[in-house]
């Protein structure tokens, strides 16, 4: 079947076989590696992606369901050369060990503080509750979205001031 | 890991979905959330050689308050969570919403979804039981509504015929003379429960209790029916003496199996307990009202 998604702005059509899994359309297709394949089982988050808005794990969406969607990936987070708040503040806060989990916590950390820059740091944990980690702990990775808000909230400031 | 090749069908619309499915026949699914259905496929503990994908299909992402609470097919859990016509119409759908996988899997996964999968750790349908949900189907002889106890039938097993498809759910509207809660014990957030009940109270003018529902989450084939804990509280005033009566017999309509979650005996005590809190926790919620 023929596809045609919007990711990261750009629109991008490929044939594929409807078993074929978002994840795998991402990484093989559209040679974008940032997305990664972690559980393949719908438990980890590595692999998440926003689709129309919402963090979802693309290991369990087929490729075809994402045709005429529009799609975000970790690679989709720098805006016009210039890195995401949520980026700087976990190489800041050092929110990675590993950096296997990171652009799905980035991904959700973005979108949570999309949604409300103050998220507290009970609604960031039950917010990443998705997305597992084995090196950090979580610690650095809370504050890393929390530090994130504070950006967005003093670039909304200077903004509107 | 890859699912088993299938034939793929996107339609728009729901008389166009139930053509299809009673066309394709047996080896059709419906494709809705995919949250399940699909780690099921990519295990190749499941193979339907043509998914039914409803996801473009128009009106069923709807939820109505007109003389119950409905839910429509495309319904996501995450629309549960925080949504104040739900919280209203009936509290105990909207606190059982944020238990349910996680808030990833919640974006995408379905209320109706899980409702027909029929998987006995699943949440909703305890829940459906303990209110006596109504499931809104369609197939290719029209509409019909299917009582949540005839619908639940056995293991990942549901009372649908072949050609039909589940369009929505319907529960009846909570006031102040009613009372639920959802009480669920898991290892981790987003794992299956280890002992879920979720329970259901309406008390009369003198008190005495006129509805009561309490349904079971993996401790059983599928989700269970505490039917006889039920009849004992229906017509008696409420009491913790009556509520300890119920929460064992409860207890003793539990079938848990011994897994890597725990111990039958230790299932079975969770029922017990969180039948009994669940119960008290219902009456708190009739007299604060």
């Amino acid at each position: 079947m023929k596809i045609t998604v919007t990711i990261n702005g750009a629109d991008r059509t490929a044939e594929v076989e409807p078993r074929t899994l978002l994840v795998d359309f991402i990484r093989t297709n559209l040679g974008m590696t940032g997305t990664h394949i972690g559980c393949d089982t719908t438990s980890c988050g590595a692999c998440t992606v926003i689709m129309d808005g919402k963090p979802v794990k693309s290991c369990t969406i087929l490729a075809v369901q994402a045709d005429g969607h529009e799609l975000r990936t970790v690679e989709g987070l720098k805006h016009n050369g210039a890195l995401h708040p949520i980026q700087l503040a976990f190489k800041e806060h050092h929110g990675l060990q590993c950096g296997f989990c990171t652009p799905g916590m980035m991904l959700v950390g973005a979108s949570l503080i999309d949604r409300n820059p103050d998220v507290t740091e009970e609604e960031i944990r039950w917010g990443i509750s998705g997305n597992i980690c084995r090196c950090t702990g979580y610690q650095n990775i809370v504050k890393s979205i929390q530090a994130a808000g504070a950006t967005l909230k003093e670039a909304a400031k200077e903004t509107s001031a | 890991m890859y699912p088993a090749s299938f034939q793929y069908s996107a339609p728009t619309t729901v008389d166009e979905t139930v053509a299809l499915l009673a066309e394709i026949g047996d080896d059709g699914r419906v494709l809705a959330g995919g949250q399940s259905l699909l780690p099921m496929m990519k295990l190749r503990l499941a193979a339907p050689a043509h998914l039914v994908d409803i996801n473009g299909v128009g009106g069923l992402g709807d939820i109505t308050v007109n003389g119950g609470l409905q839910i429509g097919a495309l319904v996501r859990h995450a629309d549960i969570v925080g949504n104040d016509t739900v919280a209203s119409a009936s509290p105990l759908i909207a606190a059982t919403a944020p238990w349910v996988a996680d808030p990833l899997v919640r974006n995408r996964g379905t209320v109706c979804g899980s409702i027909a999968h029929c998987d006995p750790e699943g949440d909703w349908n305890s829940v459906m039981l303990a209110l006596g949900a109504e499931v809104l189907v369609q197939g290719p002889d029209g509409e019909r509504t299917i009582s949540i106890d005839d619908f639940v039938v056995d293991f990942f097993t549901n009372s649908l015929q072949p050609g039909e498809m589940v369009t929505g759910v319907r529960v009846p509207r909570a006031d102040a003379r009613t009372g639920g809660a959802y009480l669920k014990l898991e290892r981790k957030i987003g794992d299956y429960a280890t002992v879920g009940v979720a329970v259901h109270l309406r008390t009369g003018d003198d008190g005495k209790i006129t509805e009561a529902g309490i349904g079971l989450t993996s401790v059983g084939h599928k989700n269970l029916k505490a039917a006889d804990a039920e009849s004992m509280l229906v017509g008696n005033a409420p009491s913790d003496e009556l509520f300890n009566e119920a929460a064992a017999s409860a207890a003793a309509t539990a079938d848990p199996v011994s897994d890597v979650r725990g111990p039958a005996e230790y299932k079975r005590a969770v029922v017990q307990a969180y039948a009994r809190r669940g119960l008290a926790e219902c009456m708190n919620q009739i007299q604060e009202a």
